[in-house]
């Protein structure tokens, strides 16, 4: 098993924590892994990724060889498509439909959505309304980890043990609800890509 | 031991922690705070006391590191590239005044300038100076390389620097550690005048330091890391410097690359070793990450009769961090990519965190200075840079640390008017505050707006030495106190707020003008 995922989003987003909990559950499977992220000035709202890349066998580089991810993993419609050369031929891009609009020139929403649309192998997921209806608003980023969870290749279990680790000095209620999140979004996703 | 996942600059400070450290300083800069972070949370750090607190620059962390190393004991001192600009001065000196204990500089360089005004190369650092460096491949490396670079600092008696990059210093890894040493006991020099660099010491202390080039060669060439490893193909040697080495094999997919490789990690250039490679090839190629500096020792001014291919001859891009994509092509690897990023993305850059006071701040200087065509604002380092791009359009200029007071005074010198400078806190206390006695000295006409807000915003919040006394300060340096005025930045005191900025634009002499809120990312945290 190998497989490099481009977690993508604005500043603030919580997407080191997304690297975190799938970063956990592949080192609980005996997977090596390299994590790369930014930090400093782009922090500030601008675009930031991190690079994470699990294998069976020994990793070199930090970084994903452009052209190699097998997953973009976006919490922001506009952030699916910076780093699309970075998509492998077949690769999943899973993104979030809620815009951060934080530019004056930020394009409609529905032409970046129709440009996802176009990838064979895409899901879109309104997150917030996702952990809205599941009873918990701020586990935007765990309902797009809801949604990546069947093309990442780790067991739903190992995933799920993951969340309730990063999630256990908030307490049982904030694991529990995050865990609800990405149950719903999982779910979602295999409905979406006829796989349920 | 257990392997546990680490940030380079986690493993450089469990590494350090490791070899029984005394003290770490550091003053916060991106890719290097991490360090130092790591440390004041690290338990056994609190369980010995070892010294975490940040300093007020890099300078005199560099010079308190110093004074740890002369008692004997062992001190880490960490910043970003252009920090080892302003803590140069110590930094050239402590090679020729030698060490006791062992005093490692790490050094954290950000080529592409992710986060920077330059790309400096640290390895030009070294050299000058005439210090070990290692420039570690991994994060394994980055670990073990920081508790052999203070046996080494100990054994030949000078500071050692280690090197790491961007991707390194912020890339996740599982790191092996090692059992921890025990710190050193307090051993002070036997003979005084090792620190005392009268240019008659200092003369002596020089022909020692030349002396110790060669035994820094020598451990070199026989350090275990700079490794020449074979490859049938000899149409081209390979030398491949820390992180250039995993893009290197990352280009063969795992496969053992074809050609023979010399991988550096310590310098000084291990110059047997690429004698041993020449003398396989007529072509090289160097792999560096930076600047060319390897390959520049190679190339010299006269032929050789090897072709040398690296960042000079366009093989690599001459500017400009490497990647996986450019070292593959390279070697002739290119990979292919199959998607193109489509028109309708825009680009995002980074912006001020709404309910940010550097916002409020600059709405009301950008409004007073409209009646001021002539006027500039100067400006530093920090999220108010941000204020360069639009809409806010406010500030005229970004250096480094501290030139927001000092160009203002250079510029009102030469009949500038009005001549303000923009700077926050943590800046102002770094380096703004000879710029700012300079002004007393001759009641230079400046405004100085100093931007307080009660941390080091950009790096993620770390202490600021001025918090609470940026006034006292002001007026310790001799100030006028009627001309040091405090205001809040908020929407609601913007009239008031330029009201007293053009009362002291009008003033002909220094002005203090303390903006003072603190930042939106601390008053969240809670």
């Amino acid at each position: 098993m190998a497989l490099d995922i481009l977690i993508t989003g604005v500043g603030g987003q919580g997407i080191l924590s997304i690297a975190t909990i799938i970063g956990r559950a592949a080192i609980a499977g005996g997977l090596h892994l390299k994590q790369s992220e930014v930090h400093g000035m782009a922090q500030r709202g601008g675009a930031v990724q991190s690079h994470l890349r699990l294998s069976e066998t020994p990793i070199w580089s930090d970084l994903i060889p452009r052209g190699g991810a097998g997953m973009i993993l976006a919490m922001e419609p506009m952030e699916a498509l910076r780093y699309l050369d970075w998509l492998s031929p077949d690769g999943w891009v899973i993104a979030n439909t809620v815009a951060v609009p934080n530019l004056a020139a930020y394009p409609p929403v529905d032409d970046l959505l129709a440009e996802i649309r176009k990838l064979r192998h895409h899901v879109l997921l309104d997150a917030l309304q996702a952990a809205r209806q599941s009873g918990a608003p701020r586990a935007v980023n765990v309902a797009m980890l809801g949604a990546a969870s069947p093309f990442l290749g780790l067991p739903v279990e190992a995933l799920e043990a993951s969340i309730r680790e990063q999630f256990a000095r908030k307490g049982q209620d904030v694991a529990d609800g995050n865990l609800v999140v990405f149950r719903a979004a999982r779910a979602a996703a295999l409905r979406d890509t006829g796989r349920a | 031991m257990k392997a546990k996942l680490f940030l380079a600059d986690e493993a450089i400070a469990q590494g350090a922690l490791d070899a029984g450290i005394t003290g770490a300083y550091a003053y916060p800069g991106t890719p290097s705070t991490e360090i130092l972070e790591y440390i004041q949370k690290a338990p056994e750090a609190a369980a010995r006391s070892v010294h975490r607190e940040w300093s007020s620059n890099e300078k005199t962390a560099m010079e308190e590191a110093l004074g740890v190393a002369y008692a004997g004991r062992r001190s880490l001192v960490c910043m970003k590239h252009v920090g080892l600009n302003v803590a140069a001065d110590p930094f050239i000196n402590a090679a020729v005044t030698g060490v006791v204990g062992g005093m490692v500089v790490v050094v954290a360089d950000d080529p592409s300038m992710h986060s920077s005004q330059n790309e400096q190369d640290s390895r030009f650092y070294a050299k000058f100076a005439g210090v070990p460096l290692f420039e570690p491949s991994n994060q394994q490396e980055a670990y073990t390389v920081t508790r052999d670079a203070f046996d080494l600092s100990e054994t030949v008696g000078l500071p050692v620097v280690i090197r790491l990059s961007t991707r390194l210093a912020h890339s996740r890894a599982n790191v092996v550690t090692a059992a921890p040493r025990e710190p050193n006991v307090m051993r002070l020099p036997t003979d005084n005048r090792q620190f005392v660099l009268l240019p008659a010491n200092a003369r002596r202390n020089y022909e020692g330091l030349l002396d110790k080039q060669a035994v820094l060669l020598g451990r070199s060439e026989a350090d275990g890391r700079n490794q020449l490893i074979d490859g049938p193909d000899n149409s081209v040697g390979i030398i491949a410097c820390g992180i250039a080495f995993n893009y290197l094999n990352e280009a063969y997919g795992g496969q053992p690359c074809p050609h023979p490789v010399l991988k550096l990690v310590q310098y000084p250039v291990p110059e047997a070793m690429i004698r041993t490679l020449a003398g396989r090839t007529w072509t090289m190629l160097l792999l560096e990450e930076g600047a060319p500096f390897v390959e520049d020792a190679l190339r010299g001014v006269l032929p050789t009769g090897i072709t040398i291919k690296g960042r000079r001859d366009g093989t690599l891009p001459r500017a400009g961090e490497l990647s996986p994509e450019s070292v593959a092509r390279a070697v002739g690897r290119p990979a292919p990519v199959a998607h193109a990023v489509p028109g309708v993305v825009k680009p995002r850059p980074p912006v001020m965190c709404p309910g940010c006071p550097h916002i409020d701040s600059y709405l009301f200087l950008k409004e007073v200075m409209q009646a001021h065509p002539g006027g500039r604002v100067f400006s530093d380092i920090g999220c108010y840079t941000l204020g360069a791009l639009p809409p806010l359009e406010a500030i005229s200029s970004c250096v480094d640390m501290g030139a927001s007071i000092t160009m203002a005074k250079g510029a009102a010198d030469a009949g500038v008017r009005p001549a303000v400078a923009v700077i926050g806190d943590s800046t102002f206390t770094h380096s703004g505050l000879t710029g700012l006695l300079d002004c007393v000295f001759e009641n230079a006409p400046v405004t100085i707006l100093v931007l307080d807000n009660g941390t080091t915003g950009m790096t993620g919040g770390q202490s600021s030495m001025g918090t609470g006394r940026v006034e006292a300060i002001a007026a310790g340096l001799g100030v006028k106190p009627e001309h040091i005025r405090v205001i809040v930045p908020l929407k609601k005191n913007h009239a008031e707020n330029a009201a007293v900025l053009r009362e002291e634009i009008a003033y002909e002499g220094v002005s203090v003008i303390i903006a003072r809120r603190e930042c939106i990312q601390i008053t969240k945290k809670g």
